[in-house]
C-alpha cells in the first residue's frame, strides 16, 4: 500500500543508472531581444507598446481605458488604482476587477512570456480573475530563453508563480481561436526602457 | 469491441473523416513551423530524453527527495499504488473539508483512475473546467484527444448541447458566442468550488516544485480561488532539476500546438495562505511498465498530443476507436501493458510509417514499440490459441478505394496529408514497394502474412 509499495517497485524494476545530461545552450545572438519578445507575444495573442518613459507609459495606458470603462482597477499604477488588492482577504472578491496593472519580474523573448509571482501579485488569482490584464516589464529584465529564465529563479523564493505569455484563450470549438476563455480578454504588455 | 470495428463506424460519415484529418493536420503544420524556427530542436529533443531515462533510472531516490522538499514546503504528500486508492485518498479529503462541489482542470491521469463517476457516485458535483473537456462532459463522452477533448465535436453539435445544457440561444456554432456562454457558466462554478483539483505536467525533485500548463486559465482559476487544491501526479512526470524544466517548457507547446509556450505555465511551491495544497503521487502501472526494459521509454511521455495529431490511422479513426483512455500512438504502447487482452487491436491500429516517432518531444521510439507489442500478442495468441485475439489491421484503411484515388489525383497537395507509403501504394496498397521505416527487420507484408498464417 502507497509510498513503501511504490518505491519498492521502483527499487526492482528500474534500470541501471543513465547519465544526466549537462545543459549548455548557446545564448542567441542576432535579433535583438525586445523585437524578438514583441513578435512572440503578438503570435500568442498578446499587445505590445513600447514606453519611452515611466510617464509616456501611464500616459498611454490611460489613453487606452475609456472614461467610465472600467470601474474597478487595481495593480501598480497609483494614478489608475480603484481597488486596493492588500485590503482584500477573500480571493472571490476580486471577481469585480476589470482591469489589473503588474510589474513582471522577467520576461523571456523567444516566447513572449513574462514571470509574475505571488510577492507581486498579492493574491495569486489577481491576473486570471481580471477582465483585461497590463504587464510592464522593463528592456534589461528580458532573457533570451526559457534556461536564463530558469537560471535567474533558481534561488528566488515564491509559493507560486507563473509565465503568462497572452490573453486566456482556447480552440476548443473546431480548432478556431477565442480570446478570453476563463481569464482576461486582453494582455498589453507595456516595455520599458532600462533606466525607466 | 476492436480498433478496426469501432474505426467503421467513426469512417462512415467521411465528411466527418476527411474534416478531422484536415483539423489535425492542421496542427501538425502548426508545429512545424514553431519547431522549424530554432535549430536547436534536436539537441532538445535528445536532452530531455537523457533527462527522462535518467530520472527513470533513479526515480526512488527522486522521488523521495520530491517529497522531502514538498512536505517542507507545506504541501500535504500522498501516495496511491492504484487508481482505487487515489480516489479514496481524494475522497477522504473532501470528507475531511465537507466539500460538495469541486472544478477540475485536465488530467489524463484522473481520467485513467475514472475519477469523475466516482466522485459523483459519492454525491460530489465535478465540473470539468476546461472548454474541450467541458464539451465532453455535457456530451457525456470520454475525451477523444489528450490535448483537444472535443477535436471530434462539430460547432453545431456543440451549439446545441449548450442550448440543452446551459440554455444558450442557438447560435449557429459561433464560437464565439458559445466561449463566452461557457466563461459566464464557468464562473459561477469557479466561484462556488469548495475544491480544485488539477493534473500535473512536471514536478521537480530538487524544489518540490510542480508545474501546471494551460492555455485557458482554467487550472489557476479554480486552485487560487478554492480552499482546496489537490493535484494528481504520475510518478513519471518527475524532473531532476529545477533548470530541467527550461527544457520541457520549451518542448511542450511547441510539440502540442505550435504556441512557443502555453498562455500559463503555473508553478506550485507552497499552499496559499490559510488553504490546503494536497498533491498526490501515482503509480496506477507505471512501476510495472518501468520493469518492461522494450517498454521502459513510454514513460517519457509529457502528453503533448503530438504523436496522435500527425498519425495517418488516428487522423482517420478519431480518438474514440481507441477504447483507452489514451488513444493515438502512444496510447496504443501504453494500453496494452495495462491489459493486453482488451487493447490487443491497438498496436496494430498503425501503419508503422514512424512519423509519431519523428515528432515525438522526448524521443520515445513510438513505432518500435508498437511492433515490439505486436510480436508479444502475436506470441500470447499463438500460446493461447482458445483466446484468440483479434489480429485485424488497419485493412479498414484502405477499404474506401477513394481515398486513395483522391491521393493520387491530387498529388502534391495529399502528399502533405497522407505519408509516403500511402501515396505510393495508392494501387497496390501493402506491395513491395513500401517504404518501411527501419528497424522493423522483416517488412510487414512478410510480418502480416507469417502471422496471419499462424494465426488463421
Ligand atoms: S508519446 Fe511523445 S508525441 Fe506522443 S504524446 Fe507523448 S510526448 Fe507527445
Amino acid at each position: 500500500m502507497g509510498k513503501a509499495d511504490i518505491i519498492k517497485a521502483v527499487k526492482a524494476n528500474k534500470p541501471n543508472e543513465l547519465p544526466l545530461p549537462s545543459l549548455d545552450f548557446p545564448s542567441s545572438n542576432g535579433q535583438s531581444l525586445p523585437s524578438l519578445f514583441e513578435e512572440r507575444l503578438l503570435a500568442g495573442g498578446g499587445e505590445f507598446f513600447f514606453a519611452k518613459s515611466r510617464v509616456e507609459a501611464e500616459t498611454y495606458i490611460q489613453s487606452r481605458i475609456k472614461a467610465g470603462e472600467y470601474k474597478y482597477i487595481a495593480g501598480a499604477l497609483k494614478s489608475l488604482n480603484t481597488f486596493d488588492l492588500a485590503s482584500i482577504q477573500d480571493p472571490h472578491e476580486l471577481e469585480l476587477l476589470n482591469l489589473s496593472v503588474f510589474e513582471g519580474e522577467l520576461g523571456v523573448a523567444e516566447n513572449g512570456a513574462i514571470w509574475l509571482s505571488e510577492d507581486r501579485l498579492i493574491h495569486r488569482a489577481a491576473p486570471f480573475i481580471t477582465q483585461h490584464l497590463i504587464l510592464l516589464i522593463r528592456e534589461d529584465q528580458l532573457v533570451d530563453k526559457m534556461h536564463a529564465a530558469y537560471a535567474a529563479l533558481r534561488y528566488h523564493d515564491y509559493g507560486h508563480g507563473v509565465f503568462i505569455a497572452g490573453p486566456s484563450k482556447t480552440a476548443d470549438i473546431e480548432q478556431s481561436l477565442v480570446v478570453g476563455a476563463h481569464g482576461p480578454k486582453s494582455l498589453l504588455v507595456v516595455m520599458l526602457p532600462t533606466e525607466a | 469491441m476492436s480498433h478496426p470495428h469501432k474505426a467503421q463506424e467513426f469512417i462512415a460519415n467521411e465528411n466527418r473523416v476527411n474534416w478531422h484529418d484536415k483539423s489535425l493536420w492542421h496542427v501538425r503544420e502548426k508545429r512545424d513551423k514553431a519547431v522549424n524556427l530554432f535549430p536547436e530542436w534536436e539537441q532538445l529533443r535528445e536532452k530531455a530524453s537523457q533527462i527522462k531515462s535518467h530520472t527513470l533510472s533513479r526515480l526512488d531516490e527522486y522521488l523521495e527527495e520530491f517529497e522531502k522538499n514538498a512536505i517542507a514546503n507545506g504541501v500535504k504528500v500522498h501516495w496511491a499504488s492504484d487508481a482505487i486508492e487515489h480516489n479514496d485518498i481524494v475522497l477522504s479529503i473532501f470528507r475531511e473539508h465537507g466539500v460538495q462541489r469541486i472544478v477540475k482542470s485536465k488530467s489524463m491521469l484522473t481520467e485513467e483512475c475514472h475519477l469523475n463517476p466516482f466522485l459523483e457516485k459519492h454525491g460530489i458535483e465535478v465540473i470539468d473546467s476546461d472548454l474541450g473537456e467541458r464539451i465532453v462532459q455535457l456530451a457525456k463522452e470520454p475525451p477523444s484527444h489528450i490535448v483537444m477533448p472535443a477535436i471530434h465535436k462539430k460547432r453545431m453539435e456543440i451549439d446545441e448541447l449548450f442550448q440543452k445544457h446551459l440554455h444558450t440561444p442557438p447560435s449557429h456554432g459561433d464560437e464565439n458566442i458559445l466561449t463566452a456562454a461557457a466563461r459566464e457558466h464557468l464562473r459561477q462554478k469557479f466561484m462556488k468550488a469548495d475544491a480544485a483539483l488539477t493534473g500535473v505536467n512536471f514536478g521537480i525533485a530538487e524544489t518540490g516544485d510542480f508545474v501546471v500548463c494551460t492555455n485557458e486559465g482554467n487550472a489557476d482559476m479554480g486552485v487560487h480561488l478554492a480552499p482546496v487544491q489537490i493535484s494528481s501526479m504520475g510518478i513519471e512526470k518527475l524532473i531532476p532539476r529545477y533548470e530541467d524544466l527550461g527544457v520541457f517548457t520549451r518542448l511542450l507547446a511547441r510539440s502540442a500546438t505550435g504556441q512557443h509556450i502555453t498562455t500559463y505555465t503555473s508553478q506550485f511551491r507552497k499552499p496559499r495562505a490559510g488553504t490546503e495544497m494536497h498533491l498526490i503521487l501515482v503509480d496506477n502501472g507505471r512501476t510495472v511498465q518501468l520493469g518492461r526494459e522494450k517498454y521502459r521509454r513510454s514513460l517519457h511521455c509529457i502528453r503533448c498530443g503530438a504523436c496522435m495529431n500527425t498519425c495517418p490511422v488516428y487522423r482517420r479513426s478519431g480518438g474514440h476507436s481507441y477504447q483507452s483512455v489514451i488513444p493515438g500512438p502512444i496510447g496504443s504502447i501504453l494500453s496494452p501493458g495495462r491489459d493486453m487482452k482488451k487493447y490487443s487491436s491497438l498496436p496494430f491500429a498503425s501503419s508503422l510509417c514512424g512519423s509519431c516517432s519523428d515528432v515525438c518531444p522526448v524521443k520515445i521510439n513510438i513505432h518500435e514499440q508498437l511492433y515490439f507489442w505486436r510480436q508479444d500478442i502475436t506470441q500470447a495468441t499463438n500460446e493461447e490459441p482458445a483466446k484468440k485475439i483479434s489480429m485485424k489491421m488497419t485493412g479498414w484503411l484502405f477499404t474506401k478505394p477513394k481515398w486513395f484515388r483522391k491521393a493520387g489525383k491530387f498529388g502534391r497537395k495529399a502528399l502533405a496529408k497522407l505519408p509516403r507509403w500511402m501515396v505510393y501504394n495508392s494501387m497496390n496498397v501493402w506491395g513491395k514497394h513500401r517504404e518501411l521505416p527501419e528497424p522493423p527487420k522483416e517488412s510487414f507484408q512478410e510480418w502480416y502474412q507469417k502471422n496471419r498464417k499462424n494465426n488463421g
